[in-house]
């Protein structure tokens, strides 16, 4: 275990062969797959390692896939609704690998539910359970956690990142972990959204990753929002599923065959949205029978936490509900992977679970669900193994002393910096933008390139004036990295000129050929967008 | 959000400081935890099923205090209901084996 040394400086120096940034679970699986293979590892979380991230309040239902030929059909009916954007190389070598690792975390005596015929039900991970359980498997594979360490910033030798830097939160002290890869764990962006897990979930990874050269995909594709109960934190769609929804005079809100809507989840968000635009809407859970009312109550408890403490039969009564908005948690961008071990292209760096794009894994539709937490299995186990080997490659390279702290907007204003701007003001700006219905969930070209510059306007003022001192750095920089996500999701919607997935252009209805491909985004302040073969040929070359 | 940390449950242990991912707890030099930084919570009510003594109570409005006393919450019998209902007893998990979700992904 690597001895903390406290610098000059009074800060926390530690060094590692490899750093992971972030505490859900694809942080978790790189931490143990990187551990494994014999690395010396850091895991530094925003939170504490076992109830951060949108998995641990929750209770998320995996991909799995079983072994066999089936797997293959298996894929490609569920490539089949990803808008064409997914691989379906990603997606088989995914299911396969996360399969794996559930297997994994049976012969590790994860409790799991059993089915009629007594044999265990692994499809399912209980979030609290399951988060608390890879703590342990963390710990025990002699990785040192550090909870409440955020990171601020990547540090670069000019070659490579070696390593990141951040703020001890409960001690008001700075630390440095010299490393020789870091993987991305740091989650999506949800835009600060009150729902499930996604208070640290700032989008602070892709932020970093640009700085340090690597690209971003499926941006656009933020136009994912779940139903829950008004006011509450639950974003959790399945009992929904078995609702009727009417409007404030009590008529029904109709489906588009016109019979009033009996579910409420998937294409059919969309007549709830429409209808939560004219004015607020009402639900009751009446088409669950008793025997499945049971089932929801104990399944999904937390589900029920809200109805319960504020006096509502959920079954019985109707009681008014929202659209909360995901950003790309459940929606699909993130940081660009370049290679099968999850680099990103930028030597060193490395990206797993929501911090990377699931464009591959599921293209232009949500994968909440089923396959974000089968990516996270899988893509934290790639990431892992994959900064592991590069580590070792580098080993026997001294740390260079000149490294440079690639921080820059929210960190080092590029003018003067200015008390009137706040992070707090920052981050009620971007959402203005980004998450009404009437912008976001249904979008024009008009309405977009006004969003594109008010948050045109915004990032400018972070990026010159937007300061943090001390423990305030953290704020700061999560609104910056928040404006910054704003902006590309923005500018790559206004760019695809079609309706995709979650994609909705009101004026741009339907598929377009022209736009069956990947967009990729390169560079902070001044960015270009690019359709993913140009990148590819830009790589090769 | 976070609304009552009781000062007649709770034993002093500093668990939810530790555990609470938004960082919305302080500790004190003698006494039960504050609520330092309740606009921070996230409202997953994680840090009751952490709590040894179920202490601590989360109520359900997401986007501010409802000011919920501890008297309301411990007549209606809402303090330490979430780790009820999950299987978790004092602070220790437990549960996910009786988990019906199959049950309820076939009805779907
Ligand atoms: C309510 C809800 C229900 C869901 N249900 C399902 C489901 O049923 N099936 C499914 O497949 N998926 C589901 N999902 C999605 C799934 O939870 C995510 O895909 C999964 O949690 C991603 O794991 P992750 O480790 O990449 O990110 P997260 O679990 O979100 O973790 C991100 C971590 O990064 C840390 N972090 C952030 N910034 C920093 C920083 N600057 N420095 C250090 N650490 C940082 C955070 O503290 C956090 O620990 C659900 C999501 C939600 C919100
Ligand atoms: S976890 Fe519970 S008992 Fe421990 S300090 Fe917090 S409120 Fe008190
Ligand atoms: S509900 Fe969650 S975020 Fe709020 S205080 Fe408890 S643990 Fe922290």
């Amino acid at each position: 275990m690597p001895k903390p040394q406290k610098s000059a400086s009074d800060s926390l120096l530690l060094q590692a062969d490899v750093l992971v940034l972030g505490g859900g679970p694809s942080a978790a699986w790189a931490a143990v797959a990187a551990a494994e293979s014999g690395a010396k590892v850091v895991l530094a979380d925003k939170g504490y390692l076992g109830t951060s991230g949108a998995t641990a309040p929750s209770n998320t239902g995996t991909w799995c896939v079983p072994p066999g030929d089936n797997r293959h059909a298996v894929v490609e009916r569920r490539w089949q609704r990803t808008g064409e954007l997914a691989d379906p190389r990603w997606m088989l070598r995914c299911v396969d690998t996360a399969y794996r690792n559930l297997l994994r975390l049976s012969e590790w005596g994860y409790p799991f539910p059993s089915e009629d015929d007594g044999r265990l039900y692994i499809a399912n991970l209980r979030g609290p359970d399951y988060m608390r359980f890879m703590r342990r498997r963390v710990l025990l594979a002699g990785v040192t956690v550090l909870d409440h360490h955020p990171a601020l910033e990547l540090l670069s030798d000019g070659d490579a990142i070696v390593g990141a830097a951040g703020v001890a939160r409960q001690i008001g002290q700075d630390w440095r972990v010299d490393a020789n890869a870091v993987v991305l764990a740091t989650g999506g962006c949800a835009f600060r959204e009150r729902i499930l897990g996604a208070s640290g979930l700032t989008g602070d990874g892709y932020l970093m990753a640009a700085e340090a050269g690597a690209s971003l995909s499926g941006m656009e594709f933020t136009g994912k929002y779940t139903l829950a109960p008004y006011g509450s934190s639950l974003n959790k769609g399945l009992p929904f599923r078995w609702a009727s929804f009417h409007r404030e005079d009590g008529t029904p809100i109709v489906g588009p065959t016109g019979e009033p809507l009996r579910n409420g989840i998937g294409d059919r968000e969309e007549e709830v949205a429409r209808a939560l635009i004219d004015g607020p809407v009402y639900a009751r859970l009446d088409q669950a029978e008793p025997a499945l009312q049971g089932w929801l109550r104990q399944g999904q408890p937390n589900c029920f936490v809200p109805y319960d403490r504020a006096g509502i039969d959920p079954f019985g009564e109707l009681f008014p509900i929202t659209l909360r908005a995901e950003g790309t948690v459940r929606g699909t961008g993130g940081i660009d992977i370049v290679s099968d071990d999850c680099a990103t292209g930028v030597p060193g760096l490395y990206v797993a679970g929501d911090a990377a794009s699931r464009e591959i894994m599921t293209g232009a539709v949500s994968g909440g669900g089923a396959v974000n937490s089968s990516w996270a299995l899988a893509s934290g186990w790639w990431a892992g193994k994959g900064a592991s080997t590069h580590a070792r490659r580098r080993t026997g390279k001294a740390f260079r002393s000149a490294v440079q702290s690639l921080g820059q907007a929210g960190l080092r204003p590029a003018s003067s910096p200015r008390a009137d701007i706040s992070a707090g003001e920052v981050i009620e700006a971007v959402r203005n933008e980004v998450t009404p219905l009437d912008k976001n969930f249904f979008r024009t070209g008009e309405g977009l390139e006004k969003s594109g510059e008010r948050l045109g306007s915004v990032w400018r003022d972070v990026r010159d004036h937007l300061q943090g001192e001390g423990l305030d750095r953290v704020r700061t920089r999560e609104a910056a990295s928040i404006a910054a996500a704003g902006r590309w999701s923005v500018a790559a919607a206004l760019h695809r000129t079609e309706s995709r997935g979650m994609h909705r252009r009101s004026d741009q209805p339907g598929k377009s050929a022209a736009f069956a491909h990947r967009l990729v985004i390169t560079g902070v302040d001044a960015f270009r967008i690019a359709g993913a073969p140009e990148r590819l040929a830009e790589l090769v070359s | 959000m976070i609304e009552i940390v009781s000062a007649t449950r709770c034993v002093e242990c500093d668990i939810c400081v530790k555990v609470c991912p938004a960082n919305v707890f302080d500790a004190t030099d003698n006494g039960v935890p504050v609520i330092a930084r309740q606009e921070d919570c996230q409202t997953c009510f994680l840090c009751e099923i952490y709590c040894p003594t179920d202490a601590l109570y989360v109520a359900e409005f997401a986007e501010g205090p409802t000011g919920i006393t501890e008297a309301q919450a411990d007549a209606r019998q809402l303090f330490g209901s979430y780790a009820r209902a999950l299987g978790w007893k004092r602070g220790k998990a437990g549960g996910s084996e009786f988990d019906p979700t199959h049950r309820i992904r076939v009805a779907q």
